[in-house]
């Protein structure tokens, strides 16, 4: 299958560490980039040689599962040598420092570096010491670019448009690294933005960035056409921010009756892995006509081919 | 030691409200013979060998009430040494040095070893506090008396801060017997948790978490609460907010106090952490522009009543890690004069106020006869070159430390010469 090349694509980033550093350009090279890939991922023979003779490192310092996989498999469809380190066995449990291990990364000359980390501004702290592109798939609480590309990439291709569409968020906020990047780019494609959580998940001043805030569920899901549940992340947790998960169920899960405030199209979406019977009702994380979780998963490879496609060069 | 002649200097000194163009007289026993208008090349012996500074400023050697030093257990870090040539290169003559070391200062037998080792390694004055708990745990009061009998001036838990009421209110009655010093580092533990910049938009777009202010808040109002009831010596060590500065100018007239500030929450904002710029976490966090004008007001109406460098050395390795590894604090001592003239010359303050604020206020709360320039007393003073314009780099920095709070920035004075005891011990 042919796959067209652009030639003059230009970023105006040399690493992705967040969409808050994307153009609007940016980010509509990347998505049409991303198009291509679909039909290549479906396709019986998907292997390119894009990236062949590339090396691409895999740093992840937090357990992941789809993140770390959707990366690994996505470089190696484009022919890329992929090595995924498993940061739990590494010289980091010895004491080395984060600065140290990419000093030492960057001497073996790789093209590009995947990185997970726990604290937030890893990802900016790597991109200065190393000389190839650094690729954020989640840093502490602050972003997860290709997370945010996925989701915006899904939503494009059921709705045709992201402009003008009522998009709801709704959950653990605060912890959250997916809502933040969601919030940055829905908002630059022009959606309007709902973010939905109690106020002890709420962040501070999250007004400021251009959304409407609702602590009730029903008000925030009024005539929404997405509806983003996050997953409550209790690893970050440090101390009592909700009283119980049944509780929170009752009143932040989505439940067909919550749902029912939503437009009747509106489709459900969920970054993963989810807290069935926590965060959204069991039944309608698996409904085929209204959520589109499977989905983000599938494009989210073709994201991750066309970001490693595109900062490799 | 010979005899010193100082002329044409511009003087400052807020304790004998003197600001007049004069000279300076040093006697061969390091004391200040004469000083002011009087003293000018007409009445000096020709003979003698007469400096003119040429309308530089002459101000009484600094007193930092807030100086972390490395000895013992962090020597790496700043020793004894190291902080006082530090101190020099900024015209700080007088430190209160945390007791925040390994071993913790909080008990009488270490004091012996730290005083000597301070007046042996270090050129300028030192003054030791102590803990106020045993080990900064927070639970068991430390032997305020005994400790103030070897040389203690004043107790604090330094970077810590008493969170049970009952314990404070008791520290505080012991405080009164006893007449000494308690500084607050005012932070609820509980709210700050975790927190390492301040909260908010910053915060909320970094993914970092915030230290709200009313953290601060609840420590001033609880204390200043229970100072209505036991009258000690109570000084805040540092505030960060403008609610802050508004309890304390509401208090003020009801109870008796003394609040301090740093001079990065008086010059810096949130906003210059930008993209994870670990040298900026600090402690008390910085906050908002408005608070940090609040905070400049403050010392403009004299709620808050010291500026001080909160000196803490931390070696890089402490400082290239993610923002939530790294180390808090920022190297200060040299930079805290030049850094404080920036208020006088971009016209928030008067040079009389910063100058009371960086001597003779700290000695007054300190109950020391330091920060003043009177005649009978040793000459501690610097000579500054208010306009000299230079920019702060840090492998410049005399500290053996190199983590301030403003590399690159263009400063505008400087100070040219550092005297102790009427000693020249620093020449630019």
């Amino acid at each position: 299958m042919a796959i067209k090349t652009n030639k003059a694509i230009k970023l105006s980033q040399k690493h992705l560490l967040g969409i808050q550093e994307l153009s609007i350009n940016d980010v509509n090279l990347i998505l049409d980039e991303a198009q291509t890939f679909i039909k290549l991922n479906k396709s019986k023979n998907k292997k390119l040689a894009v990236l062949r003779g590339k090396t691409q490192i895999n740093l992840f310092f937090e357990p992941s599962t789809r993140t770390q996989s959707s990366f690994e498999l996505a470089g190696k469809r484009l022919g890329a040598d992929v090595m995924s380190m498993n940061m739990a066995n590494s010289a980091i449990k010895k004491g080395e420092t984060l600065i140290d291990t990419a000093m030492t990364l960057n001497a073996m000359h790789p093209d590009i570096i995947v990185i997970r980390h726990q604290d937030s501004g890893a990802c900016n702290l790597l991109s200065q010491k190393v000389n190839c592109a650094v690729l954020n798939a989640g840093d502490g609480s602050r972003e997860h670019p290709t997370q945010a590309l996925l989701d915006a990439l899904t939503i494009i291709n059921r709705k045709n448009k992201i402009e003008g569409l009522r998009i709801a968020i709704c959950g653990d906020i605060t912890h959250s690294r997916v809502a933040r990047s969601n919030i940055y780019l829905l908002n630059m494609l022009g959606a309007e933005v709902n973010i939905i959580a109690p106020s002890n998940l709420m962040p501070e001043e999250i007004e400021k960035f251009g959304v409407n805030k609702f602590t009730d569920m029903k008000k925030g899901l009024k005539d929404c056409d997405i509806v983003m549940m996050l997953r409550l992340q209790n690893e970050r947790m440090s101390s009592s921010f909700l009283s119980s998960n049944r509780e929170y169920y009752e009143y932040y899960g989505l439940t067909p009756d919550k749902l029912n405030h939503a437009k009747e199209d509106a489709l459900i979406m969920h970054p993963g892995p989810m807290n069935r019977g926590i965060e959204i009702d069991t039944k309608l994380a698996d409904d085929i006509n209204r959520s589109v979780i499977k989905e983000q998963v599938e494009l989210g490879v073709a994201v991750r081919m066309a970001c490693l496609k595109m900062f490799c060069e | 030691m010979k005899k010193q002649y100082f002329v044409n200097a511009n003087i400052i000194d807020p304790h004998n409200s003197l600001k007049e163009n004069g000279g300076l007289i040093i006697g061969e026993d390091g004391l200040i013979e004469a000083i002011g208008k009087k003293v000018n090349t007409n009445n000096i012996h020709n003979r003698e060998k007469i400096i003119d500074l040429k309308g530089k400023y002459i101000f009484p050697g600094l007193v930092d009430m807030r100086v972390f030093v490395g000895e013992p257990g962090f020597e790496y870090k700043e020793n004894f040494k190291t902080l006082s040539n530090a101190a020099l290169a900024g015209g700080v003559t007088s430190v209160v040095t945390m007791p925040n070391t390994d071993p913790v200062i909080d008990n009488v037998s270490i004091v012996d070893f730290l005083k000597r080792r301070g007046r042996d390694k270090s050129k300028i004055n030192i003054f030791p506090s102590a803990s106020l708990t045993k080990n900064i745990e927070g639970t068991n009061m430390t032997e305020f008396g005994l400790l103030e009998k070897k040389g203690i001036i004043a107790f604090t838990d330094g970077t810590k801060t008493i969170q049970n009421t009952q314990l404070m209110s008791r520290i505080m009655n012991s405080a009164k017997d006893l007449g000494t010093l308690i500084m607050q580092h005012a932070e609820d533990h509980d709210l700050a948790k975790n927190g390492m910049i301040n909260s908010g938009i910053i915060a909320t777009q970094l993914g970092l978490s915030g230290i709200p202010d009313v953290a601060e808040r609840i420590i001033i109002e609880r204390d200043l609460t229970l100072l209505e009831n036991i009258r000690c010596r109570y000084h805040i060590s540092q505030i960060s907010s403008a609610k802050s500065v508004q309890i304390i100018r509401d208090r003020k007239g009801k109870v008796k106090f003394t609040t301090g500030v740093s001079v990065n929450n008086l010059s810096l904002n949130e906003n210059d952490i930008g993209d994870f710029r670990t040298f900026l976490k600090l402690s008390p966090p910085l906050r908002k522009e408005e608070d940090r004008i609040a905070l400049v007001q403050g010392l403009r109406d004299k709620t808050i009543d010291i500026i001080v460098s909160d000196h803490k050395p931390e070696d890089e390795e402490q400082k290239r890690l993610t923002f939530a590894q790294a180390a808090t604090g920022a190297s200060g001592i040299e930079t805290l004069l030049s850094l404080s003239l920036e208020l006088y010359h971009n016209g928030s303050l008067k040079l009389e106020t910063i100058i009371q604020a960086l001597t003779n206020n700290p000695a007054k709360i300190l109950k020391i006869n330091k920060g003043n320039l009177s005649i009978g007393n040793e000459a501690d003073f610097c000579i500054v070159d208010l306009e000299k314009p230079w920019i702060v780099k840090k492998e410049k920095l005399v500290s053996k430390s190199k983590n301030t709070s403003i590399e690159g920035k263009k400063l505008q004075g400087k100070v040219t010469n550092t005297f102790v005891k009427g000693e020249e011990l620093f020449k630019l």
